[in-house]
């Protein structure tokens, strides 16, 4: 949790001052042996009330923060906390191999699954090695070259989405951005196993949706999905980054908003206070509704998977769609 | 999503698209030679000076490709309008009502069916004037409508792009878009048909990376830019001048891209003989 302290949100000033308080009054009743625990009870009580009302009326812009807080458990956490056995495979068999998607094999809950996603980065050093979660179309056709893998093995399809889109960049572009993402949703339709996609931070545009066509689709309670960040939208059609808040309440990027719209299956609750404060109980939630999915997913045969993958999608708007 | 920058300035979109039916000249925007509209009508938007192909409009686009000029269009479904109520400096609502008074369409997509040099022929086309070509619940329902109606009918089926991506104002119903006209082309294609892709001045973002990039042909016209993110995020991002000839067609071919890079005045001509090579395998 290395940037804790710059990672701050402004909305959390009272929760984090109360936070500091309680650290505080802790070392200095084990420095000095003197017994704080009323106080510190009693702040403790004051944060919990503070953190659930606070987390239970954020703003779409403050999800969009809480979304990319830097501590927010990632990729990686999911993957080292929910596979075991996870090996980890490299490459696209063609080009490169892009750190901004990582994937291999693994066990999640027993079961042998193929388990992908966009890695951030938790520092400085990992950030620049993983791109910022930022995939080129190495990385886009790293994850269909492991989607081959899962067919051919019957192995069923994990992915975790946290990026704020995929590169754009001169190499990405010449590589073929936009046929690497096209081909991408493509292989994700015409996969023969369950394939269930978690966004667990930022859902961001077609560089998420080209590992996120899948049967299931499920989002942490304070993650976004959107078709552009807000910081986008407000300079193209407010023509000013100051009017990001409206960009994001226009948006409708939240889970809970999605939901509505039939864009995600399913909401995993956060602890209070939010993913970034307890990265256990989390990825322990995520792991029981991504189980009960799949359970539920490996009971239809492989093309009764794809047709239903297919169906899913050919459906979404429709009920907004009018009969000729 | 990405882009380009006339998407962003409707009103001065409004205004050119005006100024070619009100105005006698039009200026090429490559060359700036002044072309007589009724010329350049003619020539099919083709600069007789640069040879730059400026956007035309999708009714000539269907007259230029069909037999005889003879084409008929397609009822597409209709949709709820703005699900979200969008509204930045302008409700979404009245964008629509706007563009679809200046169109006479409801929205960026029409398909026609007629013949190809006597093969009967499915084209969906997207116009770049209709709020930038984007892609919401309307066209993504749109192609799910074309690529049926070409399946059922036993008929090739050509889309051909001009678009900045996802329409913004829709929010993630019209990303989901990318994932629905990938599954309708999808399923076009296990009927066995070619789908010709044919991407015309500009096609990114969401549509270039969706059903655009995943013809069987990849056609762009030339000069065309052709991406996925748009040139100014490009810049922004890496802080460097952009390459010549960046994302254009033909930087797109010579990356491996596109399959052919096609002057304007020849698609008709070669949609025909590969529509041929690939149905009527012997003659």
């Amino acid at each position: 949790m290395s940037d804790s302290l710059t990672a701050n949100l402004d909305f959390e000033k009272n929760i984090i001052e109360v936070e500091d308080r309680i650290k505080h009054l802790q070392q200095l009743g084990n420095n000095d042996n003197l017994n704080f625990d009323s106080e510190i009870t009693r702040l403790q009580t004051k944060l919990e009330r503070l953190l659930k009302s606070t987390y239970s009326k954020l703003t779409p812009w403050q999800k969009t923060q809480v979304a990319r807080h830097p501590d927010r458990p990632h990729t990686i956490d999911y993957i080292n906390g929910l596979i075991t056995d996870f090996t980890m495979l490299s490459g696209d068999r063609a080009f490169a191999d892009d750190n901004a998607l990582i994937g291999g094999i693994g066990r999640f809950c027993g079961q042998s699954i193929v388990v992908m996603g966009q890695e951030k980065g938790h520092d400085l050093d990992t950030r620049m090695k993983h791109n910022f979660g930022m995939a080129k179309p190495e990385g886009y056709r790293k994850a269909q070259r492991l989607m081959d893998l899962a067919d051919r093995f019957n192995l069923p399809v994990l992915t975790f989405v946290d990026t704020s889109g995929a590169f754009p960049g001169v190499d990405a572009e010449e590589r073929g951005q936009a046929q690497a993402i096209a081909s991408s949703i493509e292989r994700c339709l015409n996969l023969k196993v369950p394939m269930i996609s978690t966004v667990i931070g930022e859902g961001g545009s077609g560089g998420a949706i080209a590992i996120a066509t899948a049967n299931r689709i499920l989002m942490l309670e304070h993650a976004i999905y959107s078709v552009i960040s807000p910081e986008g939208c407000a300079s193209i059609l407010w023509r000013s980054p100051d009017k990001v808040k409206e960009a994001t309440e226009a948006l409708h990027l939240t889970a809970q908003d999605l939901r509505k719209f039939g864009i995600i299956d399913e909401i995993i609750a956060e602890p209070i206070g939010g993913a970034h404060r307890n990265h256990a109980e989390t990825i322990n939630h995520a792991k029981e509704v991504i189980l009960r999915h799949l359970q539920e997913l490996l009971s239809f045969s492989g093309e009764e998977l794809k047709k239903k993958r297919t169906e899913k999608f050919m459906k979404m708007g429709r009920k907004f769609a009018k009969s000729e | 999503m990405n882009w380009i920058s006339e998407f962003v300035r409707p009103k001065i979109k409004k205004t050119s698209a005006k100024e070619v039916s009100d105005n006698l000249w039009t200026k090429c925007p490559e060359c700036g030679q002044m072309l007589f509209n009724k010329e350049l009508e003619k020539d099919y938007f083709i600069c007789s000076f640069c040879g730059h192909h400026l956007r035309l409009p999708v009714e000539t686009r269907f007259k230029m490709l069909f037999d005889n000029s003879r084409y008929r269009l397609i009822n597409l479904p209709k949709v709820q309008d703005d699900p979200l109520n969008f509204k930045d400096t302008k409700r979404y609502i009245d964008r629509l009502r706007t563009y679809r008074r200046s169109s006479h369409n409801d929205d960026a997509l029409s398909v026609a069916v007629g013949n190809i040099d006597s093969i009967r022929t499915v084209i969906g086309a997207l116009d770049f004037g209709f709020m930038g070509g984007s892609m919401g619940i309307a066209v993504g329902e749109g192609i799910a409508k074309a690529c049926d109606f070409a399946a059922k009918t036993s008929a090739p089926l050509v889309l051909i792009t001009a678009s900045g991506g996802a329409r913004m104002q829709e929010g993630m119903l019209s990303l989901v878009q990318m994932a629905r006209t990938t599954a309708a082309i999808n399923a076009f294609k296990e009927s066995g048909l070619p789908y010709i892709s044919i991407m015309t001045d500009p096609t990114t973002g969401g549509v270039s990376a969706s059903f655009a990039m995943l013809g069987d042909i990849n056609i762009a016209e030339q000069g065309s830019i052709i991406g996925f993110a748009g040139a100014r995020v490009i810049e922004q991002t890496i802080r460097e001048t952009l390459p010549e000839h960046f994302q254009k067609a033909e930087y797109l071919r010579d990356h491996g891209m596109i399959d052919i890079v096609i002057n304007r005045m020849n698609m008709r001509e070669t949609l025909a003989r590969i529509l041929k090579l690939l149905i009527a395998k012997t003659n």
